[in-house]
């Protein structure tokens, strides 16, 4: 069965131009099927994150092209983009990047209340679902800094499922936290994979994490080898 | 449902600051109180300082000015030359306003106008022992004095109905009647210049809180000025007349003047400094409360560029999970409007209440004898000039923070960490 594609990129290439030109990104192409679990391994400056940010629409000036669903989305408007990400990506970073003035459950929910697809209830059930998945419910109302770091990545992953995203982006999720924390992050990520067949794109250096996805995409100087 | 969510973000982040936004809201609460209170008190001296001289001047006054004849008989010999001579002097037969009934009654059917009151002003001597006091009396109709000129605002002893009343009474400058020594019930006898002698009864004292009137000014009913001159009823030197729009007051002194054939001035000619004098004072005040407004202005400026600083995390996150430059734009200039509008309302509601303060403090003075308290103006004008500000000035202080939040690249600050 041809499995359609979610993420594709044609000839990506990018530049930084401080303090001197150099190219980060060489004429990178790359494809994403629907439900891969799929790791992107490689040496620190190698551009792996540069890539992420590329393929996440935040980071917009590239040459090249993005295609997300087979719509190109390179040179569209940043409300758009905005858009996009709201709908279609979920993020985990490798900080747990929860907004601190809200509550474990208003984290997850912002992003749905942003889409405004469901009502405010729904938005609530929704919520405390994808919490309950990760074992999080009990700790909903919680601040985030009454949260421990594995917790936090938790409910940063809940938030990046709230909206039922087509694909979910890591960037280096597991990178710091501790083995334990990291194990229980993992086995979510698997999880997702397995049982809701869930397309994700993970950026690590972790190889034991990388062994258990799909596929490892390996990069180096910039480019995939 | 997107406005319930920015403000559920712009209200969390006010909250999370507790502190700088109050103490920024308490800047906006300052400085809307002090305006409002400064302008209130301002503008209430002001009124009751240019009332002292404007509620009392007529806006327009017709009299027959004291000049010589325009037309000298040499200029009938020859029109075009410069002539030195000059043979008729000023004639002093008719300082009276001829036909000054029908004039008066013209006027009163004039729509502009809102009242007229004739007037006899005449020198005299008040006769104090050996010596000789000048002096000048003024020949009123009570009723119409009092209702359009605040007559008895002035009279701070006796009342003014006893001009009407009692029979050749006068109500005395207090200056005039210290120096008199003369008591309510006292007789004084005063010349007139044409030399004509007369005994007053004192009835009253008239205060106007300016010396040199007080001094020499005193009132009397128009019909004991008109004896006491030898004079006939018809005999009125001017007409003083209220208009209902003061600004119509040098267009219609000229107009009247012609068709009447009778010297007119206007308020705004006669009292020109008062008028400058009044601007110049509010220009200052309203400058020194836009200051203060300003300064608020800059003080929550500060504050939300702080804030933008130690969001800049939370900022990136919500970039990232979908929120576009705008909503980041609107979530801070949200914060700035609220910190605009509850300081601006408590503003606007403590400064009302120190003018409600103001008015209470005892402000006595020999010189203003019917001013018991400091006047302050609760002109809704400067409520309203002071919310509108109020909220513009925050807008702008949150409007630079905000646009630099709104460009924020989520990447940089991800990539920073």
């Amino acid at each position: 069965m041809q499995r359609s594609s979610v993420l594709r990129t044609q000839n990506v290439s990018k530049y930084f131009f401080s303090p001197e030109k150099t190219q980060v990104l060489k004429e990178v192409c790359l494809d994403v099927k629907k439900g891969e679990f799929v790791s992107v391994m490689g040496k620190s400056g190698c551009g792996k994150s540069t890539l992420l940010y590329i393929l996440s629409t935040m980071d917009t000036d590239y040459e090249g092209q993005l295609f997300i669903e087979n719509e190109l989305i390179t040179g569209l408007d940043a409300k758009v983009l905005s858009r996009i990400r709201n709908e279609k990506i979920g993020f985990v970073f490798q900080f747990h990047y929860l907004l601190n003035e809200f509550s474990a459950l208003e984290n997850v929910k912002i992003p749905a209340m942003k889409l405004g697809k469901f009502s405010p209830e729904e938005i609530e059930n929704r919520a405390m679902e994808k919490l309950k998945i990760f074992g999080m419910e009990s700790h909903a109302l919680k601040k985030v800094h009454q949260l421990s770091g594995g917790q936090k990545q938790r409910v940063a992953i809940a938030r990046a499922l709230i909206n039922d995203p087509l694909i979910i982006m890591g960037d280096e999720p597991t990178g710091n936290l501790d083995n334990t924390n990291s194990d229980i992050v993992f086995n979510i990520f698997k999880e997702l994979a397995q049982d809701f067949h869930q397309t994700m794109l993970i950026v690590t250096h972790d190889d034991e994490f990388a062994k258990g996805t799909d596929r490892i995409i390996e990069m180096e100087d910039g480019s995939i080898i | 449902m997107m406005w319930g969510l920015i403000t559920e973000i712009a209200w969390a982040l006010m909250v999370a600051r507790g502190k700088q936004t109050v103490i920024a809201g308490v800047g906006v609460v300052f400085s809307i109180t002090m305006f409002v209170a400064l302008l209130g008190f301002m503008n209430g001296l002001n009124s009751m300082l240019d009332g002292l001289i404007l509620n009392r001047t007529p806006h327009i006054r017709f009299y027959n000015e004291v000049k010589p004849n325009p037309e000298q008989p040499i200029q009938l010999y020859d029109k075009e030359s410069h002539h030195v001579i000059r043979s008729i002097k000023p004639s002093a037969s008719r300082l009276d306003i001829h036909n000054s009934g029908p004039i008066m009654e013209s006027l009163e059917n004039d729509q502009r106008v809102l009242g007229v009151a004739p007037k006899i002003t005449t020198q005299v001597f008040y006769n104090v022992g050996t010596i000789d006091i000048t002096g000048v009396i003024n020949g009123v109709n009570v009723e119409k004095e009092a209702d359009l000129f605040a007559f008895e605002d002035y009279i701070t002893t006796g009342n003014v109905q006893d001009l009407n009343n009692t029979l050749n009474s006068v109500i005395l400058g207090k200056g005039a009647a210290d120096r008199m020594l003369a008591e309510i019930g006292d007789l004084i006898q005063v010349t007139t210049a044409q030399g004509n002698r007369m005994q007053l009864k004192v009835v009253g004292y008239f205060q106007s809180g300016l010396g040199d009137v007080d001094n020499v000014q005193s009132y009397a009913s128009i019909n004991t000025v008109q004896k006491m001159l030898g004079e006939p009823s018809s005999y009125v030197t001017d007409i003083q007349v209220k208009l209902h729009d003061l600004n119509l007051a040098p267009e219609m002194a000229k107009e009247l003047s012609q068709i009447y054939q009778v010297d007119a001035d206007d308020i705004q000619t006669v009292n020109a400094q008062f008028e400058t004098g009044t601007q110049v004072r509010s220009m200052i005040s309203y400058a020194v409360g836009i200051t203060l407004l300003v300064v608020s202005g800059f003080g929550i400026y500060n504050i939300l560029n702080m804030m933008i600083y130690e969001k800049m995390d939370t900022i990136a996150i919500l970039k990232a999970i979908g929120f576009s430059g705008r909503d980041v734009n609107m979530i801070f200039i949200m914060i700035a409007l609220t910190i605009g509008v509850v300081g601006g309302a408590l503003g606007l509601i403590l400064g009302y209440m120190a003018g409600l303060g103001i008015e209470r403090i005892p402000f006595e003075t020999e010189a203003l004898p019917t001013i018991k308290t400091f006047p302050v103006d609760f002109n809704p004008r400067y409520y309203m000039i002071a919310g509108v500000f109020s909220v513009v000035t925050t807008y702008f202080a949150g409007y630079f923070p905000a646009r630099k939040a709104s460009k924020i690249d989520p990447v940089d600050i991800i990539r920073g960490k």
